[in-house]
C-alpha cells in the first residue's frame, strides 16, 4: 500500500503535513513519535475515520482494519467474545463458530473464550481478542495504535510475539504505531518517524536506530530509558 | 435487589408499587359489581359504616369506585409511558442512524420540542385527537417524549465516541445494527430507570387531564374522574374527594420513590465477596533506624469487603536516596505511597507497625503537628500535574501559598521565592510563567512547577508516582535529570514509583520489587540486570523490549496475570505463574537478606 501526500487539516492546524510513505506487502512498518507528532491522525485517515487530502492506493481502503489502544474499551461489554469476533465476518450462519475458533486460534486464544464476556478476561486477552475481530475481516492492512501501551510489560511481550508470528504465517501487511521506539524497533522491517505532522526519517529499521540521519531521530534514541544506564 | 429494601424509601416505594399493582388486578373482579351498582335510595351520602368515603350523585359507592378505578388508571399511566418513551427513544436514536442532514433536522426537532412547555404540548395534542382517554394518553405520551429523546441522544451519543463502536464501522456492520446490537443495550439500564418514574409522572399529569375534565368521560372512571366528580363536594363531603386524591397521591410517591432507588442502586458497585483476613504483623520489629528519612514497617492497606491492596509492606529510604518502587498494575505500589502522605482515600484503611519520618513517628504525633511535619518536609509528585495544580490561579500564586501558609511569609518574599524556585527547576523566564494559568503551560512545564512547589519548603522525602507516565520520552529524560539534581540538592530522600522497569533503573540508587501487594525483592540498581534472583523481577526485565534486544528471537513473557487485591491466597502470590513453584510456595516466603543490600521473597531464588 502508499500513501501519497496525505495531508489531515483540523481548521488551521495541520495535523499530519503532507506524508508519504509506502507499506510493502508482509511488512511491518513501524510509526513512532511523540504525542502532537500526528502520528494517531495519520492512522485516522488512513481507516477512513478522518478526512484527508492526498491519495492512498494499492489497498481496498474497506479492507484495512484497526486495533486500538484500550483493550478495556474497545470490546462491546454487552457481547460474548464471539459474538463480537463474528461481527466482521461474511460467512453463512452455520459457518461461523467454526470460523470464530479459528481466528481465536490464530491469536493463541482457547475456543472456549468465544463464550466469555471481555470482563472476565486479562487485558492482554482481550487485546487478542481485538486482533481476532479485526482479522476476521481478512484485512489487507491492519493499523495497530499503540497497542501495548495499556498493558503490562509481562503481558506485553506476548502480544508483540503474536504480532510478529501473524506477518510470518499470514503475511500480513501492518501499519505500527507507538512512542516506544524499543517496541517499534523489535517489531518492525520500516520504522518511520513522524514530528511535528511530519514525516523526517523513514528507512529499513536497523538503518534508522543504528546510524539515524535526522536530528530528531537521535534525540528520540538518545532519550530511550535504558536498563542499567545511569544518567 | 437487596438494596433497594434496605433503604427506608426503596422500601416504600417496593411496598406502594406493590400494593398498586395487586390492586389493579384484583380491584374490578371484587368491587366491580359495587362500584357500578346504582342505589336511588343512598343519593350523595356523606361518610358512613356502610359507605366510608361516601356515595355519588347516583348512590354508588365511592370507596369501591376508588379500589376498581386503579386499573384504568395504571394501565392508562403504562400505556401513556410507552408511547412517550418508543416515540422518545426513536426520536433519540434516529441522529445516530440517519445521514448528516436528516440527523440535523431530527436533533433541531427535539431541541425544540424540548424547549416547548409540556403542558401546552399535552392539551393541543389532546384537544387535536379528541377528548376523552384517548385524547389525554396521546397527549401526555407526547409530552413526555422529548425529554426521553434527549436522554437517548444524550446517552447514545456518549456510547457512539466508544472504541467499539468504530471498530464495528470498520468491520462494515450496518448503521441500523450498531445501533442495536451496540449502541442500544449499553444505554439500557438509565433508560429503563427513567421509564420507571416517568410512569408516576405519567400518573398524576393523566389524573390532572381527568380531573380538568378532559381525561376519563364516563361512563368510564379513574382516580382524577372520581376526584372531578368528588370536588365539587368538598366543602361538605371531604371524604368524597380525599379517598381519590389520596390514591393518586400514594401511587405517584410510590413510583418516584422506587424509580429513585432503582437509580441508586444500579449506581452502587457491588461490593466483593469476603476474603481471608490477612494475618497480623508476625515478627518482632527492630530498633528504629535513626539515619532512616522514611521507615515503614508492616504496612498493611485493606478496604472494606477483605481487598487488601498493601500487605505488610515494609521499607526504608536513606538521605540522598533515589529508591525505586516498580510494579504492574494493581501491584499496591501507589497506594503505598498514598498511605505514606495520608492520603488514602475513603474508605480505605491504613495500619503500620511502624512509620517514621525524619525520625519522628507519625502515629505519635497530634494531627496538627503531623500535617505540618508532612506539609514542610513532603513532597509529592503525581502522574497528572493538573492533579496538585488550582486551574483558576496563576502558578507563582500557588507557589508562594506554600510560603505563606506553612512559613510565615509576606506576601513579597513569599513570591520572589516562588520565581526563584521556577528557575531552579529550569522554567524559563520564570517571572513571566509564574503569572501564567497552569492551562497555558505543556506537561512537561507544569511537572517542573510541582516539583518547584515541592522546593517551595526544604523536603526531606519526596515521593514521585509516576511522574513522566503522561510525558514524552524526550520531556520525560528532562524531569528524571531534574529529580536527580534536587535529590543530589537537598539531600531528601526520594521514593520514585513507575511501572517502568527500565526508567527505574536509569534513574535510581536501589529497586523495590512489588506484587500483588507485597515486596517480592529489593536490590541495588546495578544487580536488576544480571543479578536478580526472584523470578519475577528476573521475568520482568527480560520480558522488557529494549534498544539491544535480539530481533530474532521471541521475547519473554509471564503467562497468566496477577491476582487481583481481593484474590490473593496465603502462599507466594507469583507461584501459579512461575516456573520454579515447587510445593513449598504454598507457604508465604518472608523478604530475606541475599547478599549485600538485597533481599529476596522467594523459596527457589537462586
Amino acid at each position: 500500500m502508499i500513501i501519497k501526500n496525505l495531508t489531515v487539516r483540523f481548521g488551521a492546524f495541520t495535523a499530519v503535513d503532507d506524508v508519504t510513505l509506502e507499506i510493502p506487502q508482509g511488512a511491518i512498518v513501524g510509526l513512532v513519535g511523540e504525542s502532537g507528532s500526528g502520528k494517531s491522525t495519520l492512522a485516522k485517515a488512513v481507516t477512513g475515520l478522518v478526512r484527508y487530502t492526498g491519495e492512498i492506493s494499492g489497498a481496498d481502503t474497506r479492507r484495512i482494519q484497526m486495533v486500538f489502544q484500550n483493550p478495556y474499551a474497545s470490546l462491546n461489554p454487552r457481547m460474548t467474545v464471539g459474538a463480537s469476533v463474528a461481527e466482521g465476518l461474511r460467512l453463512p450462519r452455520a459457518d461461523r463458530a467454526a470460523e470464530v475458533e479459528r481466528l481465536l486460534s490464530l491469536v493463541s486464544l482457547p475456543g472456549a473464550v468465544a463464550q466469555r464476556y471481555p470482563r472476565e478476561l486479562s487485558g492482554g486477552m482481550r487485546q487478542r481478542v481485538a486482533i481476532a475481530r479485526a482479522l476476521g475481516a481478512r484485512p489487507e492492512l491492519l493499523v495497530a495504535d499503540e497497542i501495548t501501551s495499556a498493558l503490562d510489560v509481562s503481558v506485553q511481550g506476548s502480544v508483540l510475539n503474536l504480532v510478529r508470528s501473524l506477518r510470518e504465517e499470514l503475511g500480513l501487511s501492518m501499519l505500527f504505531i507507538s512512542h516506544n521506539l524499543a517496541v517499534v524497533r523489535y517489531v518492525s522491517d520500516v520504522v518511520a518517524v513522524m514530528h511535528q505532522g511530519r514525516l523526517v526519517e523513514t528507512g529499513p529499521t536497523e538503518e534508522v536506530v543504528d546510524a539515524p540521519r535526522h536530528d530528531y531521530t537521535r534525540s528520540l534514541l538518545e532519550a530511550v530509558p535504558r536498563l542499567g544506564r545511569v544518567s | 435487589m437487596r438494596h433497594l429494601l434496605r433503604s427506608p424509601a426503596g422500601l416504600a416505594g417496593t411496598t406502594l408499587v406493590t400494593i398498586m399493582v395487586i390492586l389493579a388486578i384484583i380491584g374490578p373482579p371484587i368491587w366491580g359489581a359495587e362500584a357500578e351498582r346504582i342505589n336511588p335510595s343512598a343519593i350523595l351520602q356523606g361518610v358512613s359504616d356502610a359507605h366510608p368515603l361516601g356515595t355519588d350523585n347516583l348512590g354508588r359507592d365511592i370507596l369501591a369506585r376508588v379500589m376498581v378505578a386503579g386499573r384504568l388508571s395504571l394501565l392508562l399511566a403504562l400505556l401513556t409511558t410507552l408511547i412517550g418513551a418508543v416515540i422518545g427513544t426513536v426520536l433519540g436514536a434516529l441522529p445516530s442512524v440517519l445521514p448528516r442532514r436528516g440527523a440535523r433536522v431530527v436533533t433541531g426537532t427535539v431541541n425544540a420540542l424540548v424547549a416547548f412547555p409540556g403542558l401546552l404540548l399535552a392539551m393541543f395534542t389532546a384537544v387535536v385527537a379528541g377528548l376523552g382517554a384517548k385524547g389525554a394518553v396521546l397527549g401526555i405520551g407526547v409530552a413526555i417524549a422529548p425529554g426521553f429523546a434527549r436522554l437517548t441522544q444524550t446517552l447514545a451519543a456518549s456510547v457512539a465516541g466508544a472504541d467499539y463502536v468504530s471498530a464495528a464501522r470498520m468491520l462494515g456492520v450496518p448503521r441500523m445494527r450498531v445501533m442495536t446490537r451496540h449502541v442500544l443495550p449499553n444505554i439500557a439500564e438509565p433508560l429503563i430507570l427513567n421509564l420507571t418514574q416517568a410512569l408516576g409522572s405519567a400518573l398524576l399529569a393523566l389524573a390532572g387531564m381527568s380531573f380538568l375534565g378532559l381525561g376519563v368521560q364516563p361512563p368510564s372512571f379513574d382516580w382524577g374522574r372520581l376526584l372531578f366528580e368528588g370536588f365539587s363536594r368538598i366543602y361538605d363531603t371531604p371524604a368524597v374527594a380525599l379517598g381519590p386524591a389520596v390514591a393518586v397521591a400514594l401511587a405517584g410517591i410510590g413510583f418516584n420513590l422506587l424509580g429513585d432507588a432503582l437509580a441508586r442502586a444500579a449506581a452502587r458497585t457491588t461490593t466483593p465477596a469476603k476474603a481471608a483476613p490477612v494475618p497480623a504483623a508476625r515478627q518482632e520489629i527492630e530498633e528504629p533506624d535513626p539515619e532512616a528519612v522514611l521507615e515503614v514497617r508492616d504496612l498493611t492497606v485493606t478496604f472494606p469487603g477483605g481487598v487488601t491492596p498493601v500487605r505488610g509492606l515494609s521499607l526504608t529510604v536513606a538521605p540522598g536516596e533515589i529508591v525505586g518502587l516498580v510494579g504492574e498494575s494493581g501491584s499496591g505500589k501507589s497506594l503505598t505511597s498514598s498511605a505514606i502522605g495520608g492520603l488514602v482515600p475513603y474508605p480505605g484503611k491504613v495500619t503500620t507497625g511502624r512509620l517514621r519520618l525524619c525520625g519522628v513517628d507519625l502515629a505519635e504525633l497530634p494531627e496538627q503537628e503531623r500535617r505540618k511535619l508532612l506539609g514542610t518536609s513532603l513532597a509529592m509528585v503525581f502522574q497528572d500535574p493538573m492533579a496538585s495544580l488550582n486551574p483558576a490561579l496563576r502558578v507563582g500564586g500557588q507557589l508562594a501559598e506554600v510560603a505563606t501558609v506553612h512559613q510565615g511569609a509576606s506576601r513579597e518574599k513569599a513570591w520572589e521565592r516562588a520565581v526563584d524556585r521556577l528557575d531552579h527547576v529550569h522554567i524559563p523566564e520564570p517571572e513571566r510563567r509564574a503569572r501564567q494559568h497552569p492551562h497555558e503551560l505543556s506537561g512537561g512545564m507544569r511537572q517542573r512547577v510541582v516539583i518547584a512547589m515541592g522546593l517551595m519548603g526544604t523536603p526531606r522525602l519526596i515521593i514521585a508516582d509516576e511522574p513522566t507516565t503522561a510525558l514524552d520520552v524526550t520531556v520525560q529524560r528532562q524531569i528524571l535529570r531534574l529529580l536527580r539534581q534536587v535529590t543530589a540538592e537537598t539531600g531528601a530522600a526520594t521514593l520514585f514509583i513507575s511501572h517502568d522497569i527500565a526508567v527505574v533503573g536509569e534513574l535510581c540508587d536501589r529497586v523495590v520489587v512489588m506484587y500483588a501487594g507485597r515486596v517480592v525483592e529489593e536490590l541495588p540498581v546495578d544487580q536488576l540486570v544480571t543479578g536478580a534472583a526472584h523470578p519475577y523481577t528476573r521475568a520482568l526485565v527480560a520480558s522488557l523490549p529494549d534498544m539491544d534486544t535480539d530481533r530474532s528471537l521471541p521475547l519473554a513473557s509471564i503467562p497468566g496475570r496477577q491476582p487481583a487485591p481481593a484474590e490473593v491466597g496465603a502462599g507466594c502470590a507469583f507461584a501459579p505463574r512461575c516456573a520454579l513453584a515447587s510445593d513449598r510456595c504454598a507457604e508465604l516466603p518472608p523478604l530475606i537478606p541475599y547478599g549485600k543490600a538485597h533481599s529476596v521473597a522467594c523459596w527457589e531464588a537462586q
